[in-house]
């Protein structure tokens, strides 16, 4: 049953509404909450969305429980193509747990938190940018790791990130979520603009799988992989200095070497290379540029180390 | 007065993007002055290009204090403003989101590490600032409520309002919070334009930024006094939302007295121009912000009252 979230009007003949879908059945009381398009430009969530609806609806006999899928956080971001807010220029990511005394969109933010607030699980999708391609990875701050990781397992993803606490993520829907008890999971698959079926399909089966473990589906689920996790690993960051295009030669999921070439910075008015780009360590590509054109700084691929290799952890 | 290139940043097809600094007299490390750092604040890099010529004549009339550093940095990201755009070209990125930087992290964050290692050791730093928030402010000056704050030397610039902002956790990344982290007494100084230019409200800003140097012995001479400075909370402001959307009519300005119930301003539909929300004052005060678009969603912040 699609159920209105929240709505507020807006200024010409129209309403902002947050809208879900109620997929209910059986006597259990347990809840999980997929929550996806915080951000206008991530549309991976979008296909997630519909599979798990759809088979949902297809095997209801199957859940006991409540699922509430969540497709469009951000509407007007979503229709035109708008990473954050529309006219606000703000990312709604940087906005929870907003107030009812706020402004328009912190009042929709803090109608989102009550809404989701005593869930036994929420699952918040992204899709990284339109810059950067990820691999199916959960992202879990140091403080909720011991929570959560066993709840990521589930989840079918290949990668889980702990990663350190920065303050301005105080301000996003899982921080203010597992802040009040309602265990969150941030999923990171994809890239920007795109839909990538087979990633789509992949969490699918980690939803339901977690949906089993929690005791709410009684169907058929797949097995699923058992992911790396961060903990003992440090993760690198290689940015580009140089300004050009960028042409990786090695392929999201290879293992490289420290120095081993990844790809090159090209200049196409003068058809020179502006720079070689080498692996800053060892260990597994799990983030690669998808967006070619790069500036001095920007980023080009994060490689997870062997364990217990590296002296500094990554930040988001 | 010396020009040169701070910091410099290379994009495939354009010129380098050049952060110029002037600095004046000589010493201590005194006084930064960060202009600029959205594409569309042209009035703060406006002030900031008058107080350089300011500074470049009183310089040669010898008015700046002996053993004294000036540095001023007019605008931090022209590529924005060249291309008409509030943040960073490529990925929208806010630089003043960046603070302190990091030198091998993403562009806007080498950005900000390269404005931050050039401004960070100064005693005093001020910000020409802008707001997140459509509409029109009487200008003030603001500082961040920290452990390091002297609210009171926010009178030094003499302007009728000083607000004390407590930190929410967005604004730990702004250049303001990690210059006081960094021990620099820092101030954003606020105009009553961003995307236009204003002269008056300019030359109050420059002359407010001169009696404050003039305050702390950063120059020599005299400056024409100012307000005596009334240092409010920045939740001391009775906010004002619309309850209704639709095209909105101010009936006031900022500045204004107004007494409780006094009308402020109406919505009214935008199909058929019937009434829908007359908006009132709940406290008589001071008109502090007023929005000034014609167009205004439910829950928007309208009016800011300096409650009386």
């Amino acid at each position: 049953m699609v159920k209105t979230v929240t709505q507020a009007s807006l200024a010409v003949n129209e309403k902002l509404t947050i809208r879900k879908n109620r997929i209910k059945n059986g006597t259990s009381k347990k809840r999980l909450c997929l929550v996806t398009g915080i951000h206008g430009d991530e549309l991976e969530g979008q296909y997630l969305a519909y599979l798990m609806g759809k088979r949902l609806n297809d095997e209801i006999g199957c859940l006991n429980g409540t699922v509430d899928i969540y497709p469009a956080m951000n509407p007007l971001g979503i229709d035109s193509i708008t990473r954050g807010i529309p006219k606000f220029d703000l990312d709604m990511n940087r906005i929870f747990p907003g107030s009812r005394e706020g402004t328009l969109m912190e009042s929709v933010c803090a109608a989102v938190i009550d809404d989701i607030y005593g869930a036994d699980i929420c699952v918040d999708v992204h899709s990284s940018n339109i810059y950067l391609k990820e691999l199916p990875q959960i992202r879990i701050s140091v403080p909720t790791a011991e929570t959560l990781i066993p709840y990521a397992k589930m989840m079918n993803v290949d990668f889980i990130w702990i990663h350190d606490a920065a303050t301005v993520l105080e301000s996003t829907l899982a921080h203010s979520l597992n802040s009040r008890g309602t265990k969150t999971l941030v999923v990171e698959m994809g890239v920007g603009m795109r839909i990538t079926e087979e990633y789509c399909l992949q969490l699918c089966d980690g939803v339901f799988n977690l949906l089993k473990e929690l005791g709410m589906w009684s169907g058929e689920t797949q097995p699923v992989r058992d992911p790396i996790v961060s903990l003992n690993r440090s993760v690198g960051f290689v940015n580009s200095d140089a300004a050009g295009i960028f042409v990786p030669c090695r392929r999201f999921g290879d293992h490289v070497k420290k120095g081993e070439h990844i790809g090159d910075v090209l200049d196409p008015l003068t058809s020179t290379v502006a720079a070689q780009i080498n692996a800053v360590c060892d260990g597994m590509i799990f983030t690669l540029r998808e967006y070619p054109i790069v500036f001095g700084g920007s980023l080009l691929a994060r490689i997870l180390q062997p364990e217990d290799n590296g002296k500094e952890g990554g930040a988001l | 007065m010396k020009r040169e290139i701070l910091y410099s940043i290379k994009s495939p097809y354009r010129e380098p993007m050049d952060i110029v600094g002037f600095r004046f007299g000589g010493g201590d490390k005194t006084l930064a002055v960060v202009g600029a750092m959205r594409g569309n604040e042209i009035q703060q890099m406006y002030v900031c290009a008058r107080l350089v010529k300011e500074l470049e004549k009183l310089e040669k009339r010898h008015g700046i204090a002996g053993g004294k550093e000036i540095l001023v940095i007019p605008c931090v990201n022209y590529y924005s403003m060249n291309i008409g755009k509030r943040f960073w070209t490529m990925d929208n990125t806010d630089i003043n989101r960046m603070f302190p930087g990091y030198d091998l992290g993403e562009t806007t964050q080498r950005i900000s590490d390269g404005v931050f290692t050039n401004v960070k050791d100064y005693e005093y730093g001020i910000q020409l600032a802008s707001f997140y928030q459509q509409g029109d402010f009487l200008p003030h000056v603001k500082m961040m409520k920290t452990d390091f704050a002297e609210p009171e030397l926010m009178r030094s610039f003499g302007m009728r309002y000083g607000i004390l902002r407590t930190p929410r956790p967005y604004d730990t990344t702004t250049l303001n919070f990690n210059w006081q982290i960094w021990e620099t007494k820092a101030f954003s100084l606020y105009t009553n334009a961003t995307d236009t230019i204003d002269d008056a409200s300019a030359e109050d800003a420059v002359t407010a930024i001169m009696r404050f140097m003039c305050s702390a012995g950063i120059i020599n001479g005299k400056v024409q006094p100012g307000y005596c400075t009334e240092i409010i909370p920045e939740n001391g402001t009775e906010q004002v939302r619309s309850d209704a959307a639709g095209i909105f009519r101010s009936l006031t300005h900022v500045g204004a007295h107004v007494e409780q119930n006094d009308v402020l301003g109406k919505i009214i539909d935008p199909l058929d121009c019937s009434e829908k929300s007359v908006i009132c004052a709940d406290h008589s005060g001071v008109v502090f912000f007023e929005y000034n678009k014609p167009l205004i969603d439910e829950s928007t912040i309208c009016f800011k009252v300096i409650k009386d």
